[in-house]
């Protein structure tokens, strides 16, 4: 008993040391203070929970769900309420509603993680790119992004999915193209306050190419607000997706996607309520989940911002 | 913006005064115009570029190869693609969005019909949502870190967090299904509908204005429910913000010394905190209507609310594309003009930003 508390003891003098022998050891040390912060926050932690079991759910899918989420029970399972053999009850195509929501964390994160993927680099070049060079390169991106930032969001990813056809892949599309603005701006803001550090300063002696400065020197930097700003934009992201396929324009039927379910459960909502009520609880517990996350994350990395 | 100091010393401040404020003024028609160059620019590309083929989401794919002839011509897509923007850019700034497939009507004239419906719901939701977020946002500030605060948060993340639409249904199932509390579909009862003539389109203003109190007790009845939603929408918003404002304030050297000439609590935080805290709270409300006008379009969507949100997603699942796009043109520029407008509001009300 004693040598753990010893060795836990050592191991956190080691991690906190204020000469680090490694670079590796000054990470680990770095972000075991962060986390520290980040453990002390319990509705971040709570927030935390919900995404790593929302990934757990989306991975063992196939093991968790009882039942297909595609294909139902048309002949004796229509509209049944919650019961032991369905949990959350069954739609009016027989098909069990526990099972659909299972199977639907999976698309969540697929527009979750493609929308992350592709609005954030994007607003990331275009930010740094736009800090870094400065003059009338920044004017005209920063005026484009200042353009798109002004636009009603919602509206505009309507319009972009009814013109390139209802799906999921299109909704993600229209939800990137009308979210990266944000990213941009706080990226430029970060590239501002460090391009005129001396270690930018020194690479660019060394005869670093602008391309590589951005690249390798501002970039990083920008990675941990930015990483703040994503996560708490992803309830926003969820709430857009599953608003397209509230009206049928995000995933198409059959898939489980949690909006089009609420969408289905409309015309029973005041018989059958929990046909909406399962999918519409799923994505406020994922969306909430995120916003903790987002929330306790913003605290740890970025000190000066909390309580705003 | 740089003002010509120097060259002019006499008549120093008003010299200066002038030229800054007409550089603001030129830079900020400037920003103005771009924008909704970009937003005209956008809808172009959304309703020309995107389709393979306009012609065919017009008429289908069964009209004779002649029609389709014709039509491509007078549609103009046989032009270059920058003459046919200029063309689009005219129609446009002269309220010509062409017809709606869906209702064969001009597609102006139906969005003139409906967005008072949109209008409405929107102003009575702010107005909820500031009504009661201004107070919790202060009550969390000046009580930072206790009960109340905890539950003004998590009351606030799950407005963020929350799907409209389905806490409209759900919401649609307690008062009116079970309690029938409110009324439900639309904005009026149909006892009403023909016997009621509304002038401007806001239907609580016309039944005040006749003193039809029946009436207006019932419109009441059906517009509780979605402006409450919205107002919740709203009310995370504002109240976050709030909350942030007046903390930011109370750490300030002036209520230090407020406290040290011995005024109440209450006077320090309502007369002096909130006050400075105002000037930003007025581009938050600005911007928190913006984003209700746009989110109202999964509310009506529920409440069958005949308001511009209901109009654009019946033409969208009917492919009508005309509608879609003047909707999103007449949603956006409300939009970007709130935006604009909210800025200018922020400049001229706090006097360290001076017409910069």
């Amino acid at each position: 008993m004693s040598t753990t508390n010893s060795s836990t003891m050592a191991l956190r003098e080691w991690l906190v040391s204020e000469r680090p022998l490694s670079r590796w050891q000054a990470s680990l040390g770095r972000f075991y203070v962060k986390w520290r912060d980040f453990a002390a926050n319990k509705l971040a932690m709570v927030g935390l929970f919900i995404i790593i079991s929302l990934l757990f759910i989306a991975c063992f899918a196939d093991l968790l769900a009882t039942h297909s989420p595609v294909v139902g029970d048309l002949k004796s399972a229509r509209l049944l309420p919650p019961s032991p053999e369905y949990w959350f009850g069954t739609d009016d195509l027989g098909r069990d509603i526990y099972s659909r929501v299972i199977y639907g964390s999976r698309i969540t994160l697929f527009v979750v993680v493609l929308v992350a993927l592709t609005a954030a680099p994007i607003g990331l070049v275009i930010g740094t790119l736009a800090g870094y060079s400065a003059g009338w390169i920044d004017a005209v991106l920063m005026r484009i992004t200042d353009i798109f930032l002004a636009f009603p969001k919602l509206v505009l990813a309507l319009a972009f999915v009814a013109a390139l056809g209802p799906g999921i892949e299109n909704a993600v599309l229209a939800i990137a193209i009308t979210s990266w603005p944000p990213y941009a701006r706080l990226a430029r803001a970060e590239t501002l306050a460090v391009r005129n550090f001396d270690y930018i300063k020194a690479v660019e002696l060394i005869g670093a190419s602008p391309f590589r400065i951005v690249l390798r020197h501002i970039m990083p930097m920008c990675l941990s607000s930015l990483i703040v700003r994503v996560t708490l934009d992803m309830a926003g992201i969820i709430l857009t997706a599953a608003g397209l396929g509230f009206v049928g324009l995000g995933a198409q039927p059959p898939l489980p996607e949690w909006g089009a379910m609420i969408a289905s459960g409309r015309r029973f909502i005041l018989d059958q309520w929990w046909v909406a009520a399962a999918p519409g609880l799923a994505i406020l517990i994922v969306s909430l989940g995120f916003n903790l996350l987002g929330d306790g994350l913003r605290d740890a990395l970025d000190p000066r911002s909390s309580d705003q | 913006m740089e003002s010509p100091g120097p060259a002019t010393p006499r008549n120093e401040s008003r010299g200066i005064d002038a030229s800054a404020l007409l550089a603001f003024a030129i830079r900020f028609i400037g920003v103005a115009a771009a924008t909704y160059l970009g937003l005209l620019a956008v809808t172009f590309f959304i309703g020309r570029v995107i389709p393979i083929d306009p012609v065919l989401a017009v008429l289908g794919d069964r009209a004779p190869a002649s029609v389709v002839e014709r039509t491509r011509r007078e549609m103009g897509l046989d032009l270059p693609l920058v003459q046919q923007f200029y063309l689009y850019l005219k129609s446009v700034l002269a309220g010509d969005f062409g017809r709606s497939v869906l209702t064969t009507n001009p597609v102006m004239d139906d969005i003139r019909r409906v967005f008072p419906a949109t209008i409405e719901l929107a102003t009575l939701g702010t107005l909820i949502g500031s009504v009661l977020g201004i107070p919790l946002g202060v009550l969390a500030a000046v009580k930072r870190n206790s009960i109340a605060d905890q539950i003004v948060r998590v009351v606030g993340l799950i407005g963020y967090s929350v799907p409209i639409f389905w806490l409209g249904l759900l919401s649609l199932l307690l008062f009116y299904a079970k309690l029938q509390w409110v009324g439900f579909p639309g904005r009026i009862d149909v006892a009403y509908e023909y016997s009621f003539v509304p002038l401007t389109g806001f239907y609580l203003v016309d039944a005040a204005a006749q003193r039809q109190w029946e009436v207006f007790y019932d419109v009441l009845r059906h517009i509780l429910l979605p402006a409450s939603l919205l107002g919740y929408v709203s009310l995370a918003y504002v109240s976050r913000m709030t909350r942030s404002f007046v903390l930011n304030e109370l750490t300030q050297e002036y209520i230090v010394a407020a406290r040290a000439k011995g005024l109440s609590e209450a006077r320090i935080i309502w007369r002096h905190a909130l006050r400075n805290a105002a000037v930003p709270l007025v581009t938050v409300v600005a911007l928190s209507y913006a984003g209700l006008l746009e989110g109202s379009v999964l509310t009506e969507t529920v409440f069958s609310w005949p308001g511009i949100g209901l109009y654009i997603t019946n033409s969208l699942q009917n492919a009508d594309m005309n509608a879609v796009l003047g909707g999103t043109v007449v949603i956006g520029s409300v939009f970007i003009a709130i935006n604009l407008i909210s800025d200018l509001l922020y400049r001229l009300l706090d006097p360290r930003t001076n017409a910069q």
